[in-house]
């Protein structure tokens, strides 16, 4: 943008009709983001409930007492094994079906629809779905495994197996939207690259992975870890509609007890707490994430 | 037969019949094409006449609908494009841009002196004589970056570097592989405009020292002209005519080649033979056609610095126009002129500031302009658009 | 075609088509199962094809017997406020961001960049708690009220405002047009196809959200498409599950009949966020 000189009339309209364009988003800002985010850091100091008269402030006392509670410990445990599972398969997953797709011509647009069906679909509806098809008697898929010799499990409600489960469906639900960050990559890799590889004497395909669409994938597969960290760590919606944290709390994770302990129990301090830890494990994601998008700046 | 290195004979390129059709667009009608071994041949035509598409089959990155392509005499229809040891220049460099300049370099030679294991990930460090081959390749690298004033580079990425750069570091990666045939597919598009001009030398400069075949293809006709041993010049999938530079300017074979050749082009005239050696346009008579039927429909092509500001009574035939403007390119001027009469058809004049300095002081650059033709510029065609032989007239300024 | 190729395509398509049947197998199910007849759906033996229509049964007991069309005319309701104010703000203030020069500027685009990484489950406390003594929990515009702040699309429209020619704008200065209007009938309709993919993802988002209305909702009168569906399901504990599946169809429907017909702008409007 031109400089302008201070003073002159446009430097004047612009310094008004700035203003008052971004007032209303300031206002918003300040109203929904920043008010409460004071409030939130404030209340985790406090023993405050919904609806007492009597606040105290108790220091640190609610994250010494969340880092002690096993349920909290758990719900922790559980949120990383989730992320452990879906995050690799989501990714490579994403990758090795966008490879697979790319590479059609005629089928391409059939395979991309049904691959990103479960993306735009309401979790919610498609989780319902999902508990019936998982039904133990009903649903088809429990016959399914006895036949092919895994016995008849209760996916769903085996302590053992419920995570899993869950995660199969975050899996599910994530591969297709992998799919399509990396098909917008792959089609961002300039055919040229590929021609000249085969001049140069790339003959296997996996000289051209490596040479060619392994390194110059390297942003787009950095975006799509880290994109996909941040939701699987959000996993809440299959808690509540499919296990509500159990059996045994086996699918308890950091968003469902936190939406329990402040949306149920009220224990409103202690929730805040929670939602600092929250915070600070999203906010690293996201500075990770801002690098990443910074270093993609370098290969263009 | 050109000479490379200590007395070998460069590869030639032989295409025989070469056809190529996109779904229902024919690309490429059978072309055959000879290209002498250690020539700098250019293929040059208007964007989508099939010239790039030619040079991709002789690449191999493209195959063929029909016809075969041979390099020192031997087809390499069914080779991969690595097998038949060509390299190419692209337009847009294609540098791999997470590699560094000696890494970019290296890869040809990594691909053809390592095994796959060799080359791929952790795998490779198990091999004992990997470290051996990578500094041989490496001296290549810098030897040939030293050659192209680019060893001080070897360890930037493509993207710090210039256009300039980056094209040198693109010709380096073609020439440490030694190819036999150098493609090159419009190297310069991507340059301004001086660094065009130098690298246009530095190319014919780097042909001569390698001696080996060169095939470039390029929309621009300077290019084509500057650079060339010989010129193709394509059209629509055909090759219209194929010749020194010197042979497409002075004899077009068409209107087409007539048109195409030439900055400011050719002024191009319709008229009509006489059937006694002449051709009239718009009532001047250019005796220039011998033996064509009178009634013939002919062009006439004027090349811009055939027409010459002359007095009124001027002895010689005599094209009248009007004068629109006159452009001052400082050593030359552009006069723009329109044909006076009924065809009121567009004339360009090239003439050299002394000329022009000359004219203007004998007051022959008034709005009434007075054209003497030069016959050595000028050329006829049929109606079929094909060239008919000019005689040339003696004793016309 | 070589035989190397030919085994590699086939392979290509065994390993897509095997995943596609799973992709697609939910949804297969579900609109199959939605025109089963109850009697069926509790049967011993596997037919996929229903032996007749009970299509209308299904849907009509999910029409007619339920809160679902309250949910989502609630859904449309808040989708559309949702996407009216955050357009009405997000716009002139991202526009502001991008072109003109005012004081505080720096600080609110360091205010959208830290937003970015805000997601709403951490305003949600504070929000709930002033929402909760101000009386208006369980109301329309608790359910809006934290979506009208969208620092994701107040980022996207400063980007493509950025891009958009100052001569054009100067142009329509010299033409006599004031700042507002210069937003509003310049800058806007060259913005549309950043404004149609925001809204993709603005409706699909919300719609299908189920954290906020789960707090902030407590009667079925504003229950939104997520709740309405769930409170569907706990009501049926005789397991009605052809109108359960059909109660689903509806639900998910709109997103992914909005997906197969403006497939391009659905794909761009969810991707572009990477993130939310």
């Amino acid at each position: 943008m031109s400089p302008r000189a201070p003073g002159s009339p446009q430097a004047r309209t612009e310094a008004r009709w700035g203003a008052i364009f971004a007032a209303p988003a300031l206002l918003l800002i300040v109203v929904i983001l920043l008010a409460p985010l004071a409030v939130l850091v404030a209340l985790s100091a406090t023993d405050y409930r919904l609806g007492a008269i009597a606040v105290r402030m108790i220091g640190l006392d609610n994250y010494a007492a969340m880092f002690a509670d096993p349920v909290f410990q758990r719900s922790l445990r559980n949120t990383f094994l989730y992320v452990a599972f879906v995050l690799p398969v989501a990714v490579f997953g994403g990758l090795g079906v966008a490879l697979l797709v790319h590479a059609r011509i005629r089928t391409r647009t059939i395979y991309e629809v049904i691959y990103f069906l479960p993306v735009t679909s309401t979790l919610v509806a498609m989780a319902t779905v999902w508990q019936f098809m998982l039904h133990p008697t009903l649903g088809p898929v429990t016959p399914l495994l006895a036949d092919l010799g895994f016995g008849r499990i209760d996916l769903l409600n085996d302590p053992d197996f419920a995570l899993g489960t869950l995660a199969l469906i975050g899996i599910w639900q994530l591969i297709g939207f992998n799919m399509v960050l990396f098909l917008a990559g792959l089609s961002a890799i300039p055919r040229e690259l590929y021609e000249a590889a085969a001049l140069d004497g790339a003959r296997y395909g996996a000289d051209r992975f490596l040479r060619v669409t392994w390194p110059l994938l390297g942003p787009t597969t950095m975006f799509v870890t880290v994109t996909s960290t941040v939701t699987a760590f959000k996993v809440f919606d299959t808690v509540v509609v499919l296990t509500r944290g159990g059996p045994l709390g086996s699918t308890e994770t950091l968003l469902y007890i936190l939406y329990l302990e402040g949306f149920q129990y009220f224990r409103m301090g202690y929730a805040a707490a929670m939602t600092v830890v929250l915070l600070v494990f999203l906010a690293g994601l996201s500075i990770l994430q801002a690098r990443v998008l910074e270093r993609k700046v370098h290969y263009a | 037969m050109g000479v490379r290195d200590s007395g070998r004979l460069a590869d030639g390129v032989v295409l025989s019949g070469i056809a190529k059709s996109f779904g229902p667009t024919r690309v490429l009608e059978a072309i055959d094409l000879a290209i002498e071994g250690g020539e700098f041949l250019t293929l040059v035509g208007p964007s989508g006449c099939g010239k790039s598409t030619l040079l991709r089959i002789i690449a191999g990155l493209e195959t063929a609908d029909a016809g075969s392509v041979a390099i020192g005499g031997r087809s390499v229809d069914h080779l991969r494009p690595d097998e038949r040891d060509v390299a190419m220049v692209f337009q847009s460099y294609a540098l791999y841009p997470h590699m560094t300049v000696a890494g970019n370099m290296a890869t040809p030679l990594e691909m053809r002196r390592l095994t796959l294991a060799e080359r791929l990930p952790l795998i490779r460090h198990l091999s004992p004589r990997r470290p051996r081959v990578m500094r041989g390749i490496m001296a290549e690298v810098r030897a040939v970056a030293e050659t192209l004033q680019i060893a001080h580079l070897l360890d930037r990425k493509p993207a710090q570097l210039s256009g300039g750069q980056r094209q040198r570091v693109a010709l380096g990666r073609a020439m440490v592989r030694r190819p036999r045939v150098f493609l090159m597919d419009e190297p310069l598009s991507n340059l301004d405009a001086a660094l065009r001009v130098h690298m246009r030398s530095e190319l014919a400069e780097l042909h001569a020292r390698l001696g080996i075949t060169f095939i470039y293809v390029t929309h621009d006709q300077v290019e084509a002209m500057t650079m060339s041993s010989r010129v193709a010049l394509m059209d629509q999938g055909r090759i219209l005519q194929l010749g020194t530079p010197a042979d497409l300017y002075d004899r077009p074979a068409t209107v087409a080649v007539a048109r195409f050749i030439g900055s400011p082009p050719i002024n191009l005239l319709e008229g009509e033979a006489d059937g006694t050696g002449g051709v009239r346009i718009d009532g001047v008579r250019l005796p220039i056609a011998p033996g064509v039927a009178a009634g013939t429909r002919v062009t006439v092509g004027i090349r811009p610095e055939a027409l010459h500001p002359a007095p009124a009574r001027h002895d010689g035939p005599v094209l009248r126009a009007r004068l629109k403007r006159a452009e001052n390119l400082g050593a030359e001027w552009m006069l723009h002129a329109t044909l006076a009469g009924a065809g009121d058809a567009p004339l360009v004049v090239r003439i050299t500031a002394a000329e022009h300095d000359a004219a203007a002081a004998a007051g022959l650059l008034g709005e009434d302009l007075a054209l003497a033709v030069a016959p050595a510029g000028t050329h006829l065609f049929g109606a079929d658009g094909a060239r008919i032989a000019v005689r040339r007239l003696a004793g016309v300024a | 075609m070589r035989p190397g190729r030919l085994i590699g395509r086939i392979a290509s398509h065994a390993v897509l088509l095997a995943g596609a049947v799973v992709m697609a197998a939910p949804f297969v199910w579900m609109l199959l199962t939605s025109i089963r007849p109850p009697e069926e759906v509790f049967g011993a033996v596997f037919d996929p094809i229903p032996s007749r229509f009970a299509g209308v049964e299904n849907y009509g007991q999910a029409l007619g017997a339920s809160n679902l069309p309250r949910a989502m005319l609630n859904g449309v309701i808040v989708c559309g406020g949702i996407l009216a104010v955050q357009l009405l703000t997000a716009i002139p203030a991202a526009y502001a961001l991008a072109r003109l020069s005012f004081r505080g500027r720096g600080l609110l685009f360091g205010l959208v960049l830290f937003g970015l990484c805000i997601p709403i489950q951490v305003p949600a406390l504070p929000l709930y708690i002033a929402l909760a003594n101000l009386r208006l929990l369980d109301t329309y515009f608790a359910l809006m009220m934290p979506f009208f702040l969208t620092v994701f699309g107040l980022f996207l429209f400063r980007q493509f405002f950025r891009t958009y020619p100052e001569e054009i704008l100067q142009a329509a200065r010299l033409d006599g047009m004031g700042e507002f209007e210069i937003v509003w009938r310049i800058a806007a309709p060259a913005a549309l196809p950043a404004i149609a993919a925001f809204s993709v993802f603005s409706v699909v988002a919300h719609w299908n959200d189920l954290y906020w209305p789960l707090i902030v909702v407590t009667s079925s009168e504003r229950a939104t498409p997520a709740l309405g569906i769930l409170a569907f399901r706990d009501a049926e504990t005789g397991g009605n599950y052809g109108a359960l599946m059909a109660a689903a169809a509806l639900i998910t429907g709109p997103m992914i009949v909005g997906f197969l017909v403006a497939r391009r702008a659905f794909v761009r409007g969810i991707t572009m966020t990477g993130v939310r």
